[in-house]
């Protein structure tokens, strides 16, 4: 099934997180990721959502949005007319021997080492999810004990902002 | 305007200072409201003490589904928002029933529910419930109020909500401390809601495509649905079928909204609609749905539904449109105006073929009982109700086989006169309702249509009937068992009854240690003069009618099945 991302204006108000997240799950809808933050407008809050289905379900999940009276407003972010970021936060296991292996490794994807002691790393790696994922592959090799993910945000390319 | 102009120039100083329990109120009132339906408890106290004083008149429930309900049924036969109040807690989570039935339905409803102090909430406190969080799904919005400044905007806006676009429950949570503190009033301004903006005018370009298809189709059919009520668009519906000469066929939300005794009417189609009905949605070349939402309960298998039918979908609601099927011309706007838009452009056409196609089913099929000795026929006692009620009634209903008999024997000709628990079909419905519908109603002949079962389900409400002098009419099809349960049973799962025979109560006496008058009706020679004296008499009366114990709705599209593989 086709994964979609959607940028989701809405009023800052609590509680209007519960009321997306809660909606796509009494719809069925699966939340691939989610991510929200504040805007350059004060009171609102731009969500980055990521659901799988096909077109008519994809529908379904905007009107429904819609619907919402705190969202303000849903566009579709075409994946070749925008660009899309996660950052991940990777704590790897980096015994002596093994350690410029993986500084080669980091160099290659643009990553950063942002922590380091005896036995383990932290590396920082901001792309898009499939350079994250090749990434993960590649340092399973050598232990991932921990991992986080932010969630996919996009902007769309282009002088427009998603609110006009 | 000097007036206004005035209060707009005072400052806060010299602001008049209310309580947040007197502002809750003085804007209900501002929203027009003169009734509401509650029960009082302990963080509802402060709105319970600025009531002793308002002009509001409040209704006293026996239980605050009850007054749910009741503020439902208020709002379905008037138009207007129906309002209930609870405390906090159980008395919050005793409205959810209500509330998701007013969802489903489309109801004007405003919860307002007290709620434990700010600083007691999230702590598990006594009667804390998160009322805001547990109604989410089943609210059109909610609000949990936390700044009694904020309260009159709260209060304008949520009947905005409530009440244009798709209409829906809305409630207000309101700590008991938000309530008590006092601050200075100001009027709320024009609700402003970046969200929230329906369309009300149909997409002309699209009304002109459907004009087209309907210039073209051969055999058109109209099915209509609870919108067609909400917007009041009877008068466009009839003009639009007889200019159209397309027969209708109306949703269980939708009867009234076309009158049941225009020669153009098919009577409900779906589940238990007509056979005549159901055989037009099969073999009509283009479907004009109005107002309605493809529910599961009319379309049966969705494969096979309309299957060659061009389909235009008329909604106020844009989430509705290719919800279910597929839409071929949809168009999203209120239907009343849709409507008038649409009649400005189509042309009168004629369609003796299919005209002759339907009478011929009608004729062949009709919807019909079959005499079982003495034993009453429910479907005979609703007829009686219809005629001697000239049919304008406003008729409540529980749900079940009475519910299904009513809708199919009582041809409803008003709108707002059939009010009846659709989406979510709720046992206990049609007592409260019934008490709201007369509320609202004063003066009209109401009946709730009940089965045995249904009727324990809200029966304390008889007493609030009593206490209020509201002389609702209950009509028992009594049974003795969860009539649809025990069809289904029958049908469907080898007749083996489980769980489904009743032990009733003496519903006379009941009705008679609640204030009520009762009756028992066991012979058909019964049956005319105790509705007559039911419907004479001022004050709230139960019938218990003893009616055929093993008598069916029909006829009967077996769950999942294609609308012409109907039963009965």
């Amino acid at each position: 099934m086709k994964k979609n991302t959607l940028a989701v204006l809405v009023v800052n108000k609590p509680g209007v997180l519960a009321r997306i997240s809660g909606l796509l799950s009494r719809r069925v809808v699966n939340i691939e990721s989610i991510a929200a933050g504040y805007t350059e407008e004060p009171d609102v809050t731009r969500i980055t959502l990521d659901v799988k289905g096909d077109e008519q379900a994809l529908e379904q999940v905007i009107k429904q949005l819609s619907k919402l009276i705190d969202v303000i407003k849903i566009v579709e972010l075409k994946t070749e007319e925008s660009v899309e970021r996660e950052l991940a936060l990777i704590k790897v296991k980096a015994e002596t021997s093994r350690r410029s292996e993986i500084v080669n490794l980091v160099s290659v994807f643009r990553a950063n080492i942002i922590d380091v002691n005896k036995e383990t790393m932290i590396i920082e790696i901001l792309g898009d999810e499939k350079k994250i994922n090749a990434f993960c592959a590649v340092l399973d090799d050598y232990g991932v004990v921990e991992l986080v993910r932010t969630g996919k945000i996009a902007l769309s390319r282009g002088p427009l902002a998603v609110k006009q | 305007m000097a007036k206004v102009s005035i209060q707009e120039g005072m400052t806060e100083m010299s602001a008049v200072k209310l309580s947040g329990a007197e502002i809750l109120l003085k804007s209900i009132e501002a929203e027009g409201v003169d009734t509401i339906f509650g029960y009082p408890g302990g963080q509802a106290l402060p709105i319970y003490d600025a009531l002793y004083d308002s002009g509001i008149r409040h209704i006293l429930a026996r239980h605050e589904q009850g007054a749910a309900h009741a503020a439902d049924g208020y709002a379905r036969a008037t138009g207007k928002p129906g309002v209930c109040l609870a405390t906090s807690g159980p008395g919050a989570t005793n409205l959810v029933t209500g509330i998701a039935n007013a969802y489903m339905d489309s109801v004007p409803l405003v919860a307002i529910t007290g709620q434990v102090t700010r600083s007691s909430l999230g702590k598990d406190s006594f009667q804390e419930a998160d009322i805001t969080g547990i109604t989410m799904p089943i609210v059109k919005h909610n609000y949990l109020v936390k700044d009694p400044a904020e309260l009159a905007q709260t209060v304008k806006d949520a009947f905005h909500i409530a009440t244009t676009g798709r209409p829906g429950p809305v409630l207000i949570d309101m700590p008991s401390d938000v309530s008590l503190e006092k601050v200075p009033y100001r009027r709320p301004g024009q609700p402003d809601l970046p969200g929230y903006k329906p369309l009300l005018d149909g997409d002309h370009s699209l009304i002109m495509e459907a004009a087209r298809a309907i210039a073209k189709s051969e055999r058109p059919l109209i099915y209509s649905g609870g919108g067609v009520v909400i917007s009041g668009a009877q008068e466009e519906l009839v003009r639009l079928a007889e200019m159209l000469l397309a027969p209708v066929t109306s949703t269980l939300l939708g009867l009234g909204g076309f009158p049941g005794n225009h020669p153009l009417s098919l009577g409900m189609l779906g589940m238990h609609g007509t056979k005549y009905a159901n055989f037009a949605v099969c073999e009509c070349d283009l479907l004009i749905a109005v107002g309605a939402r493809f529910d599961n309960r009319v379309t049966g298998k969705l494969e096979t539904f309309a299957p060659g039918a061009k389909v235009i979908h008329i909604d106020i609601d844009p989430a509705e449109i290719g919800k279910n099927v597929r839409v071929d011309i949809p168009i999203v706007g209120d239907v009343k105006r849709v409507l008038r838009q649409l009649l400005e452009v189509l042309q009168p056409r004629l369609g003796a073929a299919w005209q002759e196609k339907i009478q011929a089913w009608k004729k062949e099929y009709p919807l019909e009982y079959r005499e079982n000795g003495d034993s009453l026929k429910p479907q005979s006692i609703i007829r009686e109700i219809y005629y001697l009620t000239n049919g304008q009634a406003r008729i409540a209903t529980e749900v079940g086989q009475h519910q299904m008999w009513t809708a199919q024997y009582y041809s409803f000709t008003k709108p707002r006169s059939f009010i009846t628990s659709g989406g979510l079909g709720t046992m206990g419905f049609g007592l409260p309702a019934a008490l709201g519908v007369q509320v609202g109603c004063p003066g009209e002949t109401v009946f709730n249509i009940a089965g045995d079962g249904s009727i324990q389900m809200n029966i304390q409400e008889l007493c609030t009937a009593v206490n209020y002098e509201l002389p609702v009419n209950v009509a028992i099809l009594d049974n003795g068992y969860l009539g649809l349960v025990r069809q289904w049973q029958e049908m469907f799962y080898n007749r083996r009854y489980s769980q489904s025979e009743l032990q009733n109560p003496d519903f006379v006496k009941l009705a008679e240690a609640y204030g009520a008058e009762g009756y028992r009706v066991t012979k058909k020679s019964e049956v005319t003069p105790v509705l007559e004296q039911a419907i004479r008499s001022n004050k709230p009366v139960m019938i218990d009618f003893i009616i055929d114990r093993e008598d069916n709705v029909l006829p009967i599209v077996p769950p999942g099945e294609s609308l012409n593989k109907m039963l009965g």
